[in-house]
């Protein structure tokens, strides 16, 4: 099987693909939230306010926003624990995402798994931010199975890094997949470091997508710097996984403006290869390409910034002043049958 | 009613009970399909269910616990097989970090009905790398259920109650005790998983046993009555979590305390069961507690060698008879 390779699509192109004003807006908008929630967070950081683990999806706004949009909200998602974007994308609330991130009992998970898991919110179809690379693909295959099981339409999106795909698990998990021909699909944010270590020290093999199509899957190898290409590429997939042929995959080419994690300051980096890729900011970008269309002026992209900005300021100061969780409460979320606890 | 039938069978009754009653529930792993599970316990699901609640897996078991995960997510309530316990390790990212985590950690959005099952092949000449009991590293993982039935009876109920449940359950079948046959009821019953069952009323001395220890220390108990030793014989069923209650309720009464525990003597199941009991229970001893553990080595192949390997009912009583007289 071939992979399908899909580089940037130009703005004239924009009109062909059947997306109207409010998706392209809904596009931008959702990357702005994206990007400033982001560097909010880095910023609490940095101030000290907030500890613990962190990834940010600085860099990568692209990818949650086109998959997403390329999904129905009855579909479920596996994300990560560089969850934040997918969150965004599907519409959690920054408040709850934020409270989480605090440790807060008004967060998405109670405050019981931080920033690692705050993606985890069964009301908007997220089953799951597992913190652990690869660990979640195997799972989606599951969410597939029921689903398959139940003949419903819905499918299961799995987000993960370059990382996991030299786990067990991935291999294990692509591969039932596609015997058992299941709704899923499988996303890549290839942004070519594993932590700290680069792609090509890592990875054997000609793309990531190719090791995908040599399970027998529909592989599709996209810039994933921009958001229409991963939208066109995230449609086509769906369309080939409701049509029950079976799973499919998408490798997006992107890279995060940060380190790995808040704290790494990403110096293992070559700085032409960083200013390279700066020049390809998904965001800036896409905005361009909108301007150029009139489809949105210079002002309003501003105003767009300013809006989200503020949101984000009263967003923290709710969680800053949520209580946590009573210790004494965590008993009763070990087991779903709570008699299960015998201290 | 009660009849006599097999361990192996009395599951394939429990299997086939909640298919029939719930077709949330569904069947895969490595052999489990048209071979009928390599001890036969899932043994004519296929031609009853269909292929596609009861599935053939790859060899790939992070990807079968994996895939009960999602499935239980999603709404099932899979059981999934795990040929053997060794092979329980290359899943243990899935089980122990995953299906034991999730309800935790979202808050307790999600639960996980699913059941794991598998078994440990102890006493079966199978060589070390398909014998190992790991059931005490289940110990540490809160949010992971373990059930070990000792007895068919007890097999069939507690898988009835496990697929029912909401929680992860591990279910530890042990190999030797597949073609032990018992008295079963016909009628349908569930035995409620985290408790203890006293099997035998004693006063002299209490025999904690589970799994394949418990016909090893009925036997035992068997033997000390004739020499005038009264021995009860408390099997836990569920190690996680573990029945504290009933544990110490039978050493305020027998103050004497005996573990028959197939884990390695070294952070076994018996090191906890003890401590639990010296907490909870010092006042009440007469003599210090024992344990007859398996010993700290691998499993030898050889079968004269496995045999003196083994908990036994030898074992179990020379340890008693030394604590009571």
């Amino acid at each position: 099987m071939s992979v399908e390779a899909i580089d940037e699509i130009p703005a004239e192109k924009y009109q062909t693909l059947g997306l109207t004003r409010e998706d392209f807006l809904w596009l931008l908008r959702k990357m702005c939230e994206m990007r400033k929630f982001e560097e909010r967070v880095e910023r609490l950081f940095f101030e000290g306010q907030l500890i613990g683990p962190c990834h940010l999806y600085l860099g990568q706004e692209a990818v949650a926003a086109g998959v997403i949009k390329a999904l129905d909200d009855e579909d479920f998602i596996i994300s990560t624990y560089r969850g934040h974007g997918h969150a965004i994308a599907r519409g959690v609330p920054f408040e709850a995402l934020m409270a989480e991130l605090f440790g807060r009992k008004t967060g998405t998970c109670k405050g019981l798994g931080g920033s690692m898991h705050s993606a985890m919110s069964l009301e908007h179809n997220i089953l799951l931010a597992s913190a652990i690379v690869g660990g979640g693909i195997p799972i989606a295959v599951g969410v597939g199975l029921a689903l398959q099981y139940r003949k419903s339409s819905r499918i299961v999106a799995v987000f993960f890094g370059d990382g996991a795909v030299n786990t067990g698990a991935f291999h294990e998990a692509l591969n039932l997949a596609a015997v058992w021909k299941l709704p899923v699909l499988f996303v890549c944010e290839n942004n070519f470091y594993a932590f700290s270590v680069p792609h090509k020290k890592s990875f054997a093999g000609e793309s990531i997508a190719a090791r995908a199509s040599s399970y027998g899957i529909k592989a599709y190898l996209v810039d994933g710097n921009d958001v229409i290409a991963v939208y066109t590429s995230g449609k086509d997939a769906v369309a080939h996984i409701r049509s029950g042929c079976g799973p499919a995959f998408i490798e997006c080419r992107t890279y995060r403006k940060k380190g790995h994690g808040v704290y790494d300051k990403a110096e293992y980096r070559p700085q032409n290869e960083v200013q390279e890729w700066m020049k390809k900011d998904p965001i800036e970008r896409f905005a361009n390409n909108l301007m150029q269309l009139g489809i949105i002026t210079k002002e309003e992209f501003e105003t767009l910034n300013m809006e989200i900005e503020k949101a984000l300021d009263v967003c923290v100061e709710k969680a800053k002043a949520a209580p946590c969780l009573d210790f004494s409460e965590l008993w009763k979320l070990v087991y779903a049958e709570e008699e299960a606890h015998y201290g | 009613m009660v009849r006599e039938i097999s361990y192996a069978e009395a599951l394939n009754e429990a299997l086939r009970e909640e298919m029939e009653q719930d077709d949330r529930v569904i069947v895969f792993g490595e052999d489990v399909g048209v071979f009928g599970g390599v001890y036969k316990v899932t043994k004519g699901l296929l031609e009853k269910f269909g292929p596609e609640r009861v599935r053939d897996t790859p060899i790939s078991e992070a990807a079968i616990v994996g895939a009960a995960i999602g499935a239980a997510l999603a709404g099932l309530r899979p059981v999934a097989e795990i040929m053997y316990m060794d092979f329980i390790t290359i899943a243990m990212d899935q089980l122990v970090t995953h299906a034991a985590k999730i309800r935790f950690m979202s808050g307790g959005q999600v639960c996980l009905p699913m059941v794991i099952r598998t078994q440990y092949s102890l006493g079966r000449v199978h060589g070390c790398q398909h014998s190992q009991f790991l059931a005490s590293w289940f110990l540490n993982v809160p949010g992971l259920k373990v059930v070990l039935p000792g007895t068919p009876k007890d097999a069939k109920g507690l898988l009835k109650s496990a697929i029912r449940g909401n929680d992860p359950v591990l279910f530890v079948e042990s190999g030797v005790l597949y073609s032990w046959k018992g008295p079963v009821p016909e009628d349908e019953y569930l035995i409620t998983i985290g408790q203890a069952d006293i099997k035998r009323k004693g006063s002299d001395l209490t025999i904690v046993a589970f799994s394949r220890t418990v016909r090893e220390a009925l036997a035992a108990a068997d033997r000390l009555s004739a020499e005038g030793i009264d021995a009860e014989v408390v099997d836990l069923m569920t190690l996680n979590p573990l029945d504290v209650k009933t544990l110490v309720g039978s050493v305020k009464k027998t103050n004497r305390l005996l573990v028959a525990d197939d884990s390695t003597k070294t952070g076994g199941i018996s090191a906890e069961i003890i401590s639990r009991i010296v907490e909870e229970a010092f006042d009440y001893l007469d003599a210090p507690p024992v344990r007859v553990n398996s010993p700290d080595l691998p499993v030898p192949f050889a079968q004269p060698l496995e045999n003196q390997y083994l908990v036994n009912a030898d074992k179990i009583c020379e340890a008693a008879r030394r604590m009571v007289h």
